[in-house]
């Protein structure tokens, strides 16, 4: 594993009107590795990571992307986003819009290739990822499970340094969970890098190679999965594992 | 007995089969009394002759229908502009930040400005007051006038339905078109534009069949359309047959863009409900 950090947050706020979200997070992630942000629902993750592609500004604190504060002013807050993609909870997909052309807008508009190439390349990674046959139909035509790895393609098609991704089987029926779990552990076998935020814990305990544990906008507790799951050394997050495998989760 | 027999009549047929001849029986009834209630009134003979008189109807009907020609003419040259200028204003007035307040703000002075003001007076003011200026190198024509007068106030209104569209397209739309690197401007462009068009192509072509009925209003200031025909045939020959033709064309124009409006309606429902967007 590389040392060089592919993505570092230093001391980051973010509040939404009086309700402190993220209350001072200090965080590394070095390329190819991935990072697991586990906690109770309001915990921060998904701010988190919409801070990192500065979806949401933040309040105090800096983010670095491959060296680069992306933090500071007159960023050019569309260049960032090009080196990140961003995979939602719900999918999100273009409803107006073919697979394909899901797949090949970003390609086409922000890289600047041509329709050709980009539908060549988006093609390429449908096909990889299962979708081939599907590159005509609209996202209405597909299963939940479907339309995530679309989105998924659709992120990748950006050739992206980093991967969020945001509780992105929360909103599938069970049956469809594993189709996409299993596109994201071949992009980490792939080497790609990956912040994920999840409740599948069984699941961050199979291809993290960090997990972070946030409570209230606090990092509380970081380290490799089988030091988190198996020996947890902050009362808190004990707890909230508790609650999980009394949920049966894990 | 009564029973037997509706019971044979019905029972063979499917549920949806026998809620057509239900309905269609039941409309029937309705019209039939009405109709009855109608010619049976005191008054009748007189409405009869002066409304629906078949040989004024037939001299005046070929008439009026050539004039309509004028009316679909200034509707469609209107609608061109109107889908333009109204998608601009609606643009303008979605658009963010406080750099452009005062271009927001001129949009809804716009909007609030030709909404609240009458058609017919805005037509009499452009129709006959900006030949009357002698401006060299513009039109003096007081139809291209009273045309640019729909234009202007339909836009108002067209502007208000693009904008409802646009802001009932998910933020998430925007957030997952912003997130691949898209600018702002592309972003509205290619995802939140198209998406918010489709959604008010109903209300849009409600605005049309009402823009349909204002090119009416033109003849107020000369031109001969098919109500001024109309207008022109009932003097002539002391009857109101005339009118009811006109009335006729109109609705026969706008009762397939009716039915187009609710076909789109239920196609776009559909996509929108399967995309995974309502959540």
């Amino acid at each position: 594993m590389s040392t060089m950090p592919c993505l570092v947050l230093e001391d980051v706020h973010k509040s939404f009107g009086k309700r402190e979200v993220l209350k001072g997070i200090d965080l590394a992630v070095a390329e190819h590795e991935v990072v697991c942000l586990i906690g109770a629902s309001g915990s921060g993750k998904s701010t988190l990571l919409r801070c990192v592609n500065l979806i949401e500004p933040i309040d105090a604190g800096r983010i670095f992307l491959i060296g680069d504060e992306v933090t500071r002013q007159g960023t050019d807050v569309n260049a960032v986003r090009k080196k990140i993609g961003i995979v939602f909870q719900s999918f999100n997909l273009f409803p107006h819009m073919t697979v394909l052309e899901n797949v090949t807008l970003g390609p086409r508009k922000a890289r600047g290739l041509d329709a050709g190439e980009a539908s060549r390349e988006a093609r390429e990674l449908l096909g990889r990822f299962g979708l081939g046959d599907r590159a005509g139909d609209y996202p209405d035509r597909l299963s939940g499970g479907q339309q995530q790895r679309v989105a998924i393609v659709r992120a990748l098609a950006m050739q992206p340094r980093l991967m969020l991704l945001d509780e992105v089987t929360s909103a599938l029926d069970p049956e469809l969970v594993a189709e996409v779990l299993s596109v994201i552990r071949e992009l980490a076998q792939g080497g790609m890098t990956m912040l994920i935020a999840t409740h599948e814990m069984s699941f961050a305990a199979d291809i993290a190679n960090r997990v972070c544990f946030l409570d209230e906008g606090v990092l509380l507790e970081e380290g490799p999965p089988e030091q988190i799951f198996r020996s947890p050394a902050n009362p808190r997050t004990q707890e909230f594992l508790q609650r999980i495998i009394a949920a049966g989760r894990l | 007995m009564e029973g037997d027999r509706r019971s044979r009549i019905l029972g063979g047929m499917s549920s949806d089969a026998r809620n057509v001849v239900i309905a269609l029986v039941s409309t029937i009834v309705f019209f039939t009394a009405l109709v009855l209630v109608i010619v049976n009134s005191p008054g009748w003979p007189e409405v009869k002759s002066a409304f629906f008189n078949p040989t004024v109807f037939k001299d005046s009907f070929p008439e009026v229908l050539r004039a309509f020609w004028f009316n679909i003419k200034i509707f469609c040259v209107a609608e061109v502009f109107i889908l333009v200028l109204a998608l601009l204003i609606a643009v303008i007035r979605s658009l963010p930040g406080p750099v452009f307040f005062p271009l927001r703000a001129l949009a809804i002075v716009y909007t609030d400005f030709f909404r609240g003001i009458p058609t017919i007076l805005l037509i009499f003011i452009l129709g006959f007051g900006v030949p009357a200026l002698g401006l060299s190198g513009i039109p003096t024509s007081a139809v291209v006038w009273a045309t640019a007068a729909l234009i202007i106030i339909y836009s108002a209104y067209v502007a208000e339905v693009y904008r409802a569209g646009i802001e009932s397209v998910h933020p998430s739309q925007d957030a997952a078109a912003r997130s691949l690197g898209l600018t702002r401007g592309q972003s509205l462009r290619y995802v939140v534009v198209p998406q918010a068009v489709r959604r008010v192509i109903p209300p849009l072509l409600n605005d049309f069949i009402g823009l349909q009925k204002d090119t009416a209003l033109v003849a107020l200031i000369g031109p001969v359309e098919a109500f001024r025909q109309a207008q022109i045939d009932t003097s002539a020959t002391f009857n109101f047959t005339p009118y009811v033709a006109a009335a006729l064309i109109f609705v026969a124009f706008t009762i397939p863009l009716a039915r187009l409006t609710d076909y789109l309606n239920e196609r776009s429902r559909r996509r929108r409900l399967a995309a995974g967007i309502a959540q």
